[in-house]
């Protein structure tokens, strides 16, 4: 981090000291309830709450949308949000719950909506005030995104939408949603137009928010059902029929390649007293320590002990390949790093996670509300978890596509 | 800790040295080339040879490279270790039959003895001189006081070290050697009339490997007993960074061969490379490289500023490096079917050099099993 500051601008030298500054004054704090471990889990409207009105005081203190223009609710800064992002990080603050609207909805909107558009919702998205969701994914289009059934049609200066979207994380308590739809049934990529609907005030009026139940019985993530919602024609994003090429700009920015820097902080443990933290080969040696296997324990196992370092070697290489991706004369080309960091992390944590299983032995079947649940039975949650990752943001199955297309350079698989 | 760099310590002159080094293997070193220098008898029980181009390797002597990790007060360039990794890298990319692996990893042996005589020795590496480690015993062991060899009352050397690389290519040899009290190492000429080479037969085409026979051989004293002992284990993570770095350029290889093969054979009326079976192995086989090279880097950067994980990282890049060797070859044969499985294809000098690469210091396993002590504490 010393090597970050020893780089700055004169502008982002005066803004890091100003960060450090507010944030003495002016962290949260502990919660009052129970926080979940990312956004994307946001159950609680107590706890949704609450972060909301961290968010809002970041923002007004101008720590949020830094890069972007004050004209449409930013900083007006050039380069700060990193900056910003790294002190929040350091100063250990809460995450920020506009995660969908932040890190996706902004940058597309800021790089294909009109201007008073923007003005109109960039201020309340940066805020956190308007919670945004993303209505990408449907039934039949999950990997094949451009698969895009539901659909708007041209109704004088609106657009009438019908269609059903599904895993809309957020969804329950979302103002916005960032749409892909389809304009023209004739043609599969040129055929879909990108929107900004209304979801919130819309409710019963075209809008249907239902929750789905993931396997592990938890709530997290929705299916939204379109019935003739009406949306000016202004929401539209771009032209119609340039929706692949917008979604192009949200999915850059999902994945961190896109211009704009996402806002995001934390750093702030999660952990209360005793909590289980299920992200890290080191966990899992803790873990092995504790269960007994063959008269010793599951760390005495040679076996068990093998497949931990083949962990620990994997979460070390990485770490060093984000080192090394960030220097461009030790990377033959730009994106083949950057493009295995989702499949990377999930892969890896579905197999820590997995490796839990063997450790705890049969112990392993005693679930979350059991006593006597090893880790309070948090690896057998983590490894369910983990499969919503490997599936989403394009299953790693369509990663590995990418990556063979795009890298390697090899044929289309379709 | 000290901290360290985000470049791993590839500053412009390291990253000049790669670029050029890259561009010298591709001009005069192609798989061709190395094909039909060592692979023209395919004959399992042929004379054992040891065909190399000696006048590639005075080009290559030529151009410093041999100085480029000696120190400066030896006579060398004093260039850090990743200097020399990815020299080997780039040599591993064209399965380049020469001493120069061996030669660099005898460079940093000597570096750790730190005596006069291992300073000196370290000049007549920069001026040249190919150079390879003798510290093998008969079982092969990595442990650095094992040793077949003894020091006698005269100081001249008496015993036999196995599994020697490139010994026929190299003009001496730096000995590990039991004296009063532990290992030594000692400098032996390759002239010198005490010293016989039995060469091994071996897979690898690309490598020679021999016992070397000492009987009262002269020897110069580099590090006396103990110390010897103790600069090889200081010296292993840097060892293990190079064996790693060959394995990663082999892999790099296999994979861009294999996919240029993917891309261009036809089957059920596609490429190769349209089908998931061939194309996410080819993807995996990338992430497992990348994961090896990174690993790689971090350890030859955290050997360089002194950090007390060095050896860890080494032992997880040579454990990730052996891994993927074997994957990568075994991937690059399989995939290009037929073909890959005859001698006349070039995808054979690559699989044979990593599955010999994988075994030498150690393989996977070998290195994880220790890192398991170190990681998760000595199992009961």
């Amino acid at each position: 981090m010393a090597q970050n500051q020893s780089k700055d601008t004169a502008e982002q030298a005066e803004f890091r000291a100003y960060c450090v500054d507010w944030l003495k004054s002016n962290h949260p704090g502990r919660p009052p309830v129970k926080l979940p471990l990312g956004a994307l889990e946001l159950s609680d409207p107590e706890a949704l709450k609450w972060l909301q009105g961290w968010q809002k005081s970041a923002y007004d203190a101008g720590l949020i949308g830094c890069d972007y223009p004050t004209e449409v609710g930013g900083g007006g800064r050039d380069g700060c949000q990193i900056i910003a992002n790294q002190e929040m990080q350091r100063a250990k603050t809460p995450f920020l719950p506009n995660i969908i609207g932040m890190g996706m909805a902004a940058p597309t909107i800021f790089f294909h909506a009109q201007d008073d558009v923007k003005a109109e919702l960039l201020p309340g998205l940066l805020s956190g005030e308007d919670i945004w969701c993303q209505g990408f994914s449907e039934p039949g289009a999950g990997s094949d995104l451009a698969n895009q059934q539901t659909f708007a049609e041209r109704d004088g200066d609106n657009w009438k939408i019908n269609g059903h979207k599904v895993w809309t994380s957020l969804a329950h308590f979302a103002s916005w949603m960032i749409l892909l739809c389809r304009t023209d049934k004739n043609d599969k990529y040129n055929g879909l137009s990108y929107f900004v609907v209304p979801i919130s005030s819309m409710l019963g009026k075209g809008v249907t928010v239902r929750p789905l139940i993931k396997m592990t019985g938890q709530t997290g993530f929705n299916e939204v059902l379109f019935e003739d919602l009406v949306v000016p024609d202004k929401y539209r994003l771009d032209e119609v029929g340039a929706g692949w090429k917008v979604a192009m700009t949200t999915l850059a920015h999902e994945r961190g390649a896109g211009p704009l820097v996402t806002p995001a902080s934390g750093g702030m443990s999660n952990d209360e007293e005793g909590s289980v933290s299920t992200n890290s080969a080191s966990s899992l040696a803790a873990l092995a320590k504790g269960q007994p296997r063959a008269g010793k324990t599951a760390a005495d196992d040679p076996l068990i002990r093998d497949e931990i370092v083949k962990l620990t070697i994997r979460q070390e290489a990485m770490r060093q390949n984000a080192r090394r991706a960030s220097v461009p004369a030790l990377v033959d080309h730009p994106m083949r790093i950057p493009l295995q960091g989702k499949l990377v992390a999930t892969e890896l944590n579905q197999d820590l996670a997995e490796l839990a299983y063997q450790i705890e032995g049969v112990a392993s079947s005693l679930y979350v509300a059991d006593d006597n649940a090893p880790a309070q039975g948090q690896w057998p949650l983590a490894y369910m978890n983990s499969f919503g990752v490997t599936i989403a943001a394009g299953a790693n199955e369509v990663q590995r596509n990418i990556l063979g297309e795009r890298v390697l350079g090899l044929a289309k698989s379709k | 800790m000290a901290t360290q760099p985000k470049n791993f310590g590839f500053g412009e002159d390291e990253t000049m040295l790669r670029d050029s080094a890259r561009k010298f293997f591709s001009d005069n070193c192609g798989a061709d080339k190395v094909h039909r220098l060592v692979a023209g008898d395919p004959n399992m029980f042929r004379e054992i040879d040891c065909a190399w181009d000696e006048s590639l390797w005075q080009q290559v002597v030529e151009l410093g490279w041999l100085a480029a990790c000696v120190p400066e007060a030896a006579g060398g360039i004093g260039m850090p270790l990743v200097a020399a990794v990815s020299l080997a890298e780039e040599a591993g990319r064209s399965a380049y039959p020469s001493p120069l692996l061996s030669t660099f990893m005898s460079t940093f042996v000597l570096k750790a003895c730190g005596t006069p005589a291992s300073t000196e020795a370290l000049g007549t590496i920069a001026s040249g001189t190919p150079t390879t480690l003798a510290v093998t015993n008969s079982l092969g062991s990595l442990e650095s006081g094992d040793t077949d060899v003894k020091v006698g009352n005269d100081g001249t050397l008496t015993g036999t070290s196995y599994y020697v690389q490139d010994a026929r290519k190299c003009s001496q040899y730096v000995v590990s050697a039991e004296g009063a009290g532990g290992n030594g190492l000692y400098l032996v000429q390759a002239a010198d009339p005490g010293v016989s080479i039995e060469a091994d037969a071996i897979i690898d085409l690309t490598r020679d490997q021999a016992q070397l026979v000492f009987t009262g051989a002269a020897a110069v004293e580099l590090a006396p007993p103990r110390a010897g002992a103790a600069a090889l284990d200081a010296a292993l993570p840097a060892l293990l960074c190079l064996a790693s770095a060959d394995l990663v350029g082999a892999g790099e290889w296999l994979l861009q061969t294999t996919v240029e093969y993917a891309q261009t054979r036809v089957q059920f009326d596609r490429p190769l490379g349209f089908f998931q079976a061939v194309k996410h192995p080819l993807v995996n086989v990338m992430l497992e490289i990348d994961n090896a090279k990174s690993l790689t880097y971090s350890a030859a950067c955290a050997m360089e500023t002194g950090e007390d994980n060095a050896l860890d990282l080494a032992r997880m890049a040579k454990s990730q490096a052996s891994d993927m060797g074997v994957f990568a070859a075994s991937r690059a044969v399989q995939f290009h079917g037929g073909i890959g499985f005859t001698w006349e294809c070039y995808v054979h000098l690559f699989f044979k050099r990593a599955m010999h690469s994988q075994t030498l210091l150690g393989d996977a396993r070998h290195h994880r099993t220790i890192l398991a002590d170190s990681l998760i504490g000595r199992a009961a």
